[in-house]
């Protein structure tokens, strides 16, 4: 049985047979820039299917710790295996990697010389070389499925910013990854945009998409996670299900944390 | 009890006090102009005591020199006469007659004067093709193939020895055609060598780069004279004996390098105007760095640094006369030789100005171009 055939839509019972493939593991994973030990022994599982919302203090190392997951970092010490490939310094085993995994970035990093649509096949044409008809329906039935096909055509400046997050959402997800990675996607959008992004995460989740999210959206993390990962000072400090993370946090930390955040 | 107004006039007058500028009417068309002109002199021209002596000052100043400009260039110039004395008996006038009697030779120099036709097809197909390049939807593969094909077809006219042209040697080409062939043949040629060099500068691997710096700062650091003069004198005695390499082509080279070396520089502050998300988000959709450098990084990289990569070829194509160091004739040079003949001499001036014109219009045509194209690749990312 895969974790997606268990899966009922908008669940939020964790539904995982322990034993479900393991698509991401960090094993004891350090990286220091300078004297800064940013990521202090990391040790990390997630399994296909399984949906993981980071989150900590900025300066945690949240989004170190996943942009190591496709190489946009290097760690220093400790063995990270994506989908069975274990990432090294070798351009052919980070080119494997990034091929299974998507990322969405904080400022969306869409190309501004390009339309959306342009966008949305410049990879899948130019790394996948699949044939540019197909990479066109493709892209525009990601589009569609972000709930933005009109926009097809103009250029991402002339996006409001939650349009561009969704963009980069169906960016990502043209590669056809089985994993997926956000880095606190809606921290740089306006209020009344979240929601538009929040919505389309939580599809996605909904389809057994394999993802990690650094995020302070509490709601989403409530809905959507399967697991809670709390970190500070480059550690991880607590992993628990939502249920158990936010009703009984058993590091004072996550207590403070949360505190502080669900206060208001 | 309140006091309501008693007719919709009363509410309007009083309205309307606070702010004078309703009251007057519109300006319109039916107004004398007289008005007109006056009411927008005295808002932006007199509307002060320094603002009036400035438009006196301003005034004065185009009087003492457009008058006399005019009267100079215009209503007393000489526009056509085989002989100089004609001229020198229009005190006060400009000779333009002398452009009439020379242009040919300062278009095209010392190429045989019966062969004219040669340079000038070859200089309006190069026009021709730069035009055609000009325009974005002809940005296709078959462009280079055009570009191939003109400089084929201008080779044998301006060399011949074939077809039944008679062989000029390219130590007698001149003028306009020659600054162009140094300017077009520099700008083609600079512009790639350019990015790889700024590309290079920014690369990790500590060779190349090693290199390319190298190259940059020693380039940047003569100037182009010396560049011209290293090609021309110095570098034939590093050749073994019996080897020649053509002095236009010596030439030629050392202002592509140098040219290179000055866009390098321009190109690499596009570069680094490019975001590092850019970069990233290239990474992460696992790019090569090819790919990531060719279809996300330099169009970006190079869309900005526009500004300063025409103002080094507008640069560029005025240092093509500096050629006339080495012995080459540029527009310059042969508008300078053109007044080697005694009688004309005293119409330096003329000639001067003649040549200047055409370079100003290349130039202003550069400036422009390069606007239109900026306003043409502008997607509107910069509001955001």
């Amino acid at each position: 049985m895969t974790p997606e055939d268990a899966r009922t839509p908008m669940s939020t019972q964790p539904s995982r047979t322990p034993d479900a493939a393991v698509a991401i593991s960090l094993e004891n994973v350090h990286k220091w820039y300078g004297q800064f030990h940013v990521l202090n022994d990391i040790t990390l599982a997630v399994h296909k299917g399984e949906r993981i919302v980071v989150c900590g203090p900025s300066g945690s190392g949240k989004s170190t710790m996943i942009r190591c997951v496709n190489a946009l970092e290097q760690h220093q010490q400790g063995r990270i295996v994506v989908n069975g490939v274990e990432l090294t310094n070798d351009v052919r085993t980070v080119d494997k990697v990034r091929r299974n995994v998507g990322m969405v970035f904080q400022q969306f990093n869409l190309f501004p010389h390009l339309t959306v649509l342009d966008n949305l096949t410049l990879a899948p044409i130019w790394v996948q070389k699949r044939p540019k008809h197909e990479a066109m329906k493709t892209a525009m039935t990601y589009l569609e499925r972000v709930h933005i096909p009109e926009q097809a055509g103009k250029y991402p400046g002339q996006l409001s910013g939650g349009q561009q997050q969704r963009v980069a959402i169906a960016r990502a997800l043209c590669m056809k990854p089985e994993i997926m990675l956000f880095d606190e996607p809606t921290s740089a959008l306006d209020p009344e945009m979240i929601k538009e992004v929040l919505d389309v995460m939580v599809e996605l989740a909904d389809g057994g998409m394999t993802m990690i999210c650094v995020t302070h959206e509490m709601g989403f993390a409530r809905t959507v996670a399967d697991k809670m990962v709390f970190m500070d000072a480059g550690s991880i400090v607590e992993v628990a299900p939502p249920q158990t993370f936010f009703s009984a946090p058993k590091s004072d930390r996550t207590q403070k944390f949360l505190s502080q955040i669900l206060s208001h | 009890m309140a006091r309501y107004p008693e007719s919709p006039n009363e509410i309007f007058a009083r309205e309307e006090e606070p702010d004078e500028g309703w009251r007057r009417p519109p300006p319109s068309n039916s107004l004398p102009l007289r008005n007109v002109v006056g009411d927008w002199a005295k808002a932006n021209l007199f509307n002060s005591v320094p603002n009036t002596i400035l438009t006196l000052l301003c005034a004065w100043l185009l009087w003492e020199t457009v008058i006399p400009m005019t009267q100079w260039g215009v209503l007393e110039a000489v526009w056509r006469a085989d002989d100089p004395a004609a001229c020198r008996a229009a005190e006060g006038g400009a000779c333009w007659a002398i452009i009439a009697n020379k242009y040919r030779f300062i278009l095209f120099g010392l190429f045989p004067y019966d062969e004219h036709w040669r340079p000038l097809v070859a200089m309006l197909l190069f026009v021709v093709a730069i035009a055609v390049s000009c325009v974005p939807r002809f940005w296709r593969p078959w462009l280079a193939g055009l570009w191939i094909g003109v400089f084929v077809v201008c080779g044998v006219l301006m060399w011949g020895g074939v077809f039944r042209l008679s062989f000029v040697e390219n130590a007698r080409w001149g003028g306009l055609p020659l600054t162009l062939f140094l300017s077009v043949v520099g700008i083609v040629c600079s512009f790639p060598l350019a990015i790889v060099l700024a590309l290079g500068r920014r690369s990790d691997l500590p060779a190349v780069r090693a290199v390319c710096v190298g190259f940059i700062e020693f380039v940047r650091g003569v100037p182009l004279i010396s560049v011209l003069f290293m090609a021309s004198v110095m570098f034939p005695l590093f050749l073994p004996e019996g080897v020649t390499i053509d002095k236009l082509l010596r030439a030629q080279v050392g202002i592509i390098l140098f040219t290179a070396a000055y866009l390098a520089e321009a190109v690499r502050g596009g570069l680094q105007s490019v975001p590092r998300g850019q970069f990233e988000a290239a990474d992460a959709l696992g790019l090569s760095y090819w790919k990531k450098t060719g279809l996300i990084i330099l169009p970006q990289a190079l869309k900005t640094s526009i500004p300063a990569i025409v103002n080094q070829f507008i640069s560029m194509f005025k240092d093509t006369s500096l050629v006339i160091i080495i012995g080459l004739f540029d527009l310059l040079s042969t508008a300078k030789a053109a007044l080697s003949d005694p009688p004309w001499r005293p119409f330096y001036l003329e000639a001067y100005l003649f040549a200047a014109l055409i370079y100003w219009a290349f130039c202003f045509f550069m400036s422009r171009y390069s606007q239109y194209i900026e306003r043409r690749l502008e997607t509107g990312h910069r509001r955001s």
